[in-house]
């Protein structure tokens, strides 16, 4: 792309001009077809923040997590505590969101302090368990004092308000509407740019090189002079804050968050948007969780008129055929593009076969 | 002769059992090839080992360039100005040649994650003198023409040059090679021991590990010869050669 832009600078600026139109009209063009697309596409967003967030962990420094919703969970918690009725507290969002990212920065730190010794399956399961952990805390932490309502999640969480606009409501502008939905879009648009810039530049960086290094041979690492204890630790407390920023994004659009959107199938979600995408590559993870988002939505609404169009009545529930045909995708993905669908490149010559030693 | 670079005092390390070093004191002068050389399983690489802090000494010290060298984990033993190859080449295999050398850089660099973030003049100066030095390295070691191509995808020889290279960005006093000609042929050897003398000609100082008697005989200012975890014998190479332990633990002793 660095190339197209010197050697063609008009061509390169068009395509730009193209993608950022039709990024801006796709709320647009989706609200024409149904809102509910819009939230699907907003809900797509936020688990594009959290691949990348968990990209960064599992495909730049090579440590598996299993447990990474709980950041999701601590930044969507601080943002329901600190903005809701529940306990009074009406903070605004930029106050609250920063605030979401550091507490999971610190929860980051928390579980990467004791799991710094343990690689590969020993980390998995400990991060499992620290989800877990989360989650229960969570769904238990109403008595003696109530602080998360427990099971029952916190209600009527303030939607987000920046100057006059407040987005849970429809506006005219220009003679165009735009709901609620399609004006978190643009934020989630924005935050997402920004999000997709630090990835980018974290990656080469020197710290980003760290990370890799730690993947690729730990004590050779160490060797190079590299405190592995700390940039693992900062492994952790980025992609962590990355989960705290969506969190707090998902309890402003939700406006209720309990303890079931946090439960261990989402973290294999995400960490799913991270393989099939391509671990390693900013755009291969974006893409993994833009189809991972998209795709069974699509089919929730194609498998049952598909089915009557066929068969003239509902064989099979459309829940069940839907994860029956997303796993068997997977599976395929896995078999015929182990590396991902859009690898970074080192991994796909690793996966390659091509070895020489 | 110039000043000591390294001291090491009284280095002992057992293995439940095993005493794998056992009392070894040796002196490295500045600007020197030191070679250590012993039949397998004397102890050599467990030196190394505890010298560069993979491992922790159960009694003895080192003195560093005049202080005590605290060894707690190996990149400090690095930031102090040790840096190592290893016997069982440990590059970064699916980093490019030039990217390992870079990872080199980390230690006398410092860009933070702000910086990487913010990518302001102060990083983007840093990280430029960091590919730079990185290029220069890598021709220094002869494979300049390789500097993209995956770690793993370059010939033998030039990994255990890349390995050098990596070693030396991170500025190092001390140079510690663990049998850098392990496994190559005649020719590369040779060309490895242009490498090294061209290393020792800069003013660098080089602890070696070698199996290759012919090569640490030829190179080396001065060698110790350890056996069982004991250092038994110590001077320039010409001398240790026609020491009689030494004979006798290469060739092994006379029937008792």
């Amino acid at each position: 792309m660095t190339k197209l832009r010197n050697t063609q600078p008009a061509l390169y600026w068009c395509g730009v001009a193209l993608v950022a139109i039709a990024l801006i009209a796709l709320p647009l063009v989706l609200t024409l077809v149904g809102t509910a697309w819009v939230r699907i596409t907003n809900l797509a967003i936020l688990f594009t923040f959290l691949a990348l967030g968990l990209n960064i962990v599992v495909g730049f420094a090579g440590l598996l997590d299993l447990g990474y919703i709980a950041f999701y969970a601590v930044g969507a918690y601080v943002y329901a505590l600190l903005a809701s009725p529940h306990f009074g507290l009406h903070l605004p969002f930029w106050i609250i969101l920063p605030i979401g990212a550091f507490c999971a920065c610190v929860a980051g730190a928390l579980l990467g302090a004791p799991t710094l010794r343990l690689r590969g399956d020993y980390l998995a399961i400990v991060t499992l368990g620290f989800g877990e952990i989360v989650r229960i805390l969570i769904n238990n932490l109403s008595s003696p004092f109530n602080i998360t309502n427990g099971p029952k999640g916190i209600t009527r969480i303030d939607p987000l308000q920046i100057g006059s606009v407040e987005f849970y409501n429809s506006d005219t502008w220009l003679g165009i509407l735009f709901t609620g939905p399609a004006k978190y879009y643009y934020i989630l648009l924005l935050i997402l740019m920004a999000v997709i810039v630090i990835n980018l530049r974290l990656q080469q960086s020197r710290i980003g090189r760290a990370w890799v290094a730690i993947r690729e041979d730990e004590v050779a690492a160490k060797s190079c002079g590299i405190n592995t204890r700390n940039i693992k630790l900062l492994a952790f407390a980025m992609g962590a804050s990355f989960g705290g920023i969506a969190g707090g994004m998902f309890s402003a659009i939700q406006g209720f968050v309990s303890p079931e959107s946090f439960i261990l199938q989402e973290s294999i979600m995400v960490l799913s948007m991270v393989v099939l995408g391509g671990m390693g590559n900013v755009w291969g993870v974006i893409a993994g969780a833009l189809l991972l988002s998209f795709v069974p939505e699509l089919l929730r609404y194609t498998v049952q008129p598909a089915q009557q169009a066929l068969f003239g009545r509902m064989l099979i529930d459309p829940e069940v055929l839907r994860m029956l045909i997303f796993g068997a995708a997977l599976v395929l993905t896995m078999r015929f593009r182990p590396a991902g669908l859009w690898p970074e490149s080192r991994h796909r010559q690793e996966f390659s076969g091509e070895h020489r030693t | 002769m110039s000043e000591v670079l390294l001291e090491a005092q009284d280095i002992s390390k057992h293995f439940g059992g095993v005493q794998a070093l056992n009392k070894v004191s040796l002196s490295i002068q500045r600007g020197e090839i030191y070679g250590l050389i012993g039949p397998n399983g004397a102890g050599k690489t467990t030196f190394f080992n505890v010298l560069t802090g993979l491992y922790t000494a159960d009694e003895g010290r080192f003195v560093f360039d005049g202080v005590p060298l605290k060894i707690s984990a190996p990149h400090e033993v690095a930031a102090a100005g040790i840096a190592r190859t290893f016997q069982n080449i440990r590059l970064f295999s699916n980093m490019t040649a030039l990217e390992n050398v870079m990872v080199g850089r980390h230690l006398r660099t410092g860009a933070g994650i702000f910086g990487a973030i913010l990518r302001n003049r102060a990083t983007r100066e840093e990280e430029d003198a960091i590919a730079q030095r990185a290029q220069e390295l890598l021709r220094y070691v002869g494979i300049q023409r390789h500097s993209n191509i995956l770690a793993r995808n370059l010939a033998y020889g030039d990994q255990r040059r890349l390995e050098i290279a990596r070693a030396l960005a991170t500025e190092p006093k001390l140079l510690a090679l663990d049998e850098p000609a392990a496994g190559m042929n005649a020719t590369e050897t040779a060309s490895l021991k242009r490498l090294i003398e061209a290393l020792r000609a800069d003013g660098n100082t080089i602890l070696l590990i070698e199996h290759d008697v012919k090569l640490v005989m030829g190179l080396c200012d001065r060698v110790a010869v350890l056996d069982y975890g004991e250092k038994i014998a110590e001077g320039p190479p010409t001398e240790v050669q026609r020491d009689a332990k030494v004979i006798e633990a290469y060739l092994g002793g006379a029937v008792a």
